[in-house]
């Protein structure tokens, strides 16, 4: 009897096991297909796609390399990347290095504090078109709210949108006023940061800068790490704020890869090149976020025993 | 002499930093106050120019608060745009779309973390994979797909994906949380011959309220922001979402900015009462998400 049972289990999953075996599929299922519907197919599909022409109206025509030859013949397209780099290299890390400072600021054990927080966090959940809308009016050479503030500075008006070298600033500049969440990502962090930590650096005689380079920013590096990668990603896909508020003007100063892909898309309505142009901006975004990772070993510190 | 300058300078010393304090104290106030008045500022002007008549809009200086709150720009917006008929489309789509989010990722999570099935560790990096993937590599295959399959023009490509565990992030957040969970909660329904969905929906859902009301809240934001596809998905006027039609608006409507910010205006409320009564989940969630990326 007993031999028959363990003789049952070496050959093969017990019934119980099997039970267990189905139900995971199961519960697993709308992942599996949702991968494979959503991501498998179109990612193979796509490949497919670069190599042919197809306006979907006439049918597709084979082209072979012809769309990668076009990507690089095509001006746009370095002109394209290099207003979304600008995003990703200058906007991310000053975005990043308010939100820290905010973190800071409200990591002070005083009354108020998480008053304060909601406030800065307020602005974060104004949805994107909104806040596009908003912008745009805040910008306004004439009418707008900055050019007033500015001008009690006695700084003359600016034409902000409207000028090719201010446009990509003052999208910047609008960024910083949503950095909501990632204060609240660092202000968690921030907890990690031990007081009698940074107590024994103080009596072992580090000043406040000595101490927060070697303590507060080596414990805080995963956490600027996970913001930065993130919002490099992010970077990339900027799209419905860029649409609403400048449509890629002036000039082109702020034409970014994904308005383009959807304007190839969408309006030209080439989309073997589209899908040409987003593979290109994914393997950008893959290479951006393994070198990220790479350099990343040599300034993120890992607590061990953890 | 040199006793009464000693005690003299212990007695500054035991106060001196007291001052300190207090003067340290009082610049972080100013600071602080003056950093969360500009925050403010968008958002108050928005709101008050939404009650303004469009002469006051357009004065130096800028006027704070208008003579006569004018209720009629938000009845002139929604006359002169089928605004109420864009929030109702989106009440759908996000109803919709957060459903199935929520009941998927639960069950995928369940899945990963509670049962053990030859292939899942392929499956959950396949999981974390599709995480880190942008949403642009598939964006134009995905339009052709739900073009053949006869969605364009429909609510179904912004809804139906989410069923079918369309949001990574969210199972690998549940995952982690029921993984924090006791096993022997499920071992002892086992013996007590509870199947699997009575220990998702009897002991793992309610233990995990925190973890999908955060789900829940993080989903209805992003369906109710989203723009991109509810612009290429939704081709007529009566079925387009709030983030679509406002866009419309604001490109035909360039002058009237009150009514713009009215509009602007009625499509923040909902998230601004959302965010009030649940900011509690708010800070819990990105903290949860934040923590997720390690």
């Amino acid at each position: 009897m007993s031999a028959s049972v363990t003789g049952r289990a070496a050959r093969g999953p017990s019934r119980l096991q099997m039970r267990e075996w189905l139900d995971g599929y199961l519960y697993a299922a709308p992942f599996i297909l949702g991968f494979l519907f959503w991501i498998a197919y179109p990612m193979g599909y796509s490949i497919w796609l670069v190599l042919h022409d197809w306006d979907l109206l006439t049918p597709q025509r084979f082209v072979g390399l012809r769309n990668l030859e076009r990507m690089i013949d095509d001006p746009s397209v370095p002109l394209a990347l290099a207003n979304t780099a600008f995003f990703a290299l200058v906007g991310v890390p000053l975005h990043l290095a308010f939100a820290f400072l905010l973190a800071m600021a409200l990591n002070v054990p005083l009354r108020g504090r998480s008053a304060f927080r909601t406030a800065f966090y307020l602005p974060a959940i104004t949805p994107l078109v909104a806040s596009a809308v908003l912008w745009s009016r805040i910008f306004h050479p004439e009418f707008g709210i900055l050019n007033e503030f500015i001008g009690l500075f006695g700084v003359p008006a600016q034409k902000w949108l409207f000028q090719p070298e201010l446009a990509k600033p003052a999208l910047i500049l609008m960024g910083f006023w949503s950095v909501g969440p990632q204060m609240v990502i660092f202000l968690a962090g921030l907890q990690n940061v031990s007081p009698t930590l940074l107590e024994a650096a103080s009596i072992d005689g580090a000043g406040p800068l000595q101490r927060f380079r070697h303590i507060t920013l080596a414990v805080m590096s995963p956490v600027i790490l996970f913001n930065l990668i993130v919002g490099v990603i992010g970077s990339f896909q900027i799209f419905a704020v860029v649409l609403i508020m400048t449509d890629g003007g002036p000039q082109n100063a702020t034409l970014m890869a994904v308005l383009y892909i959807y304007r190839n898309a969408f309006q030209f309505f080439k989309m073997g090149y589209a899908a040409a142009l987003a593979w290109l901006l994914f393997l950008i975004i893959v290479a951006f976020t393994a070198l990220q990772f790479w350099i990343s070993r040599r300034w993120v510190y890992y607590e061990e025993a953890r | 002499m040199a006793a009464q300058a000693r005690a003299a300078s212990r007695a500054t010393a035991t106060h001196g930093p007291r001052v300190d304090t207090v003067l340290r104290a009082a610049a972080w106030y100013i600071l602080v106050s003056a950093l969360t008045v500009s925050f403010l500022i968008p958002t108050l002007w928005l709101v008050s120019s939404s009650f303004k008549a469009s002469t006051e809009i357009f004065v130096h200086p800028i006027k704070w608060i208008p003579d006569r709150l004018l209720w009629e720009n938000y009845v002139e917006a929604f006359r002169v745009q089928p605004l109420g008929r864009f929030a109702l489309n989106t009440a759908i789509v996000v109803l919709f779309a957060v459903m199935g989010t929520a009941l998927a990722s639960a069950a995928v999570a369940f899945s990963f973390a509670r049962l053990r099935w030859p292939g899942r560790d392929l499956f959950f990096s396949l999981l974390l994979a599709s995480m880190m993937l942008p949403e642009v590599v598939t964006l134009v295959p995905k339009f052709i797909l739900f073009k053949q399959l006869g969605w364009v023009g429909t609510f179904l490509p912004l809804t139906v994906p989410f069923w079918f565990g369309g949001t990574p992030f969210f199972v690998f957040l549940l995952r982690q949380f029921y993984r924090g969970l006791p096993y022997e909660l499920d071992e002892a329904a086992r013996i007590d011959g509870a199947g699997s969905f009575r220990i998702l929906t009897q002991i793992l859902i309610p233990l995990s309220k925190p973890a999908l009301t955060t789900v829940v809240i993080f989903s209805i934001l992003a369906n109710y922001n989203d723009f991109l596809h509810p612009l290429i998905y939704l081709n007529r006027q009566e079925n387009w979402t709030l983030a679509v039609g406002i866009r419309a608006f604001n490109d035909s409507y360039v002058a009237r900015w009150e009514l713009i910010f009215a509009a602007a205006t009625s499509m923040l409320a909902p998230m601004a009462v959302l965010f009030f009564a649940a900011q509690r989940y708010f800070v819990q969630g990105i903290q949860l998400t934040g923590m997720g990326g390690r």
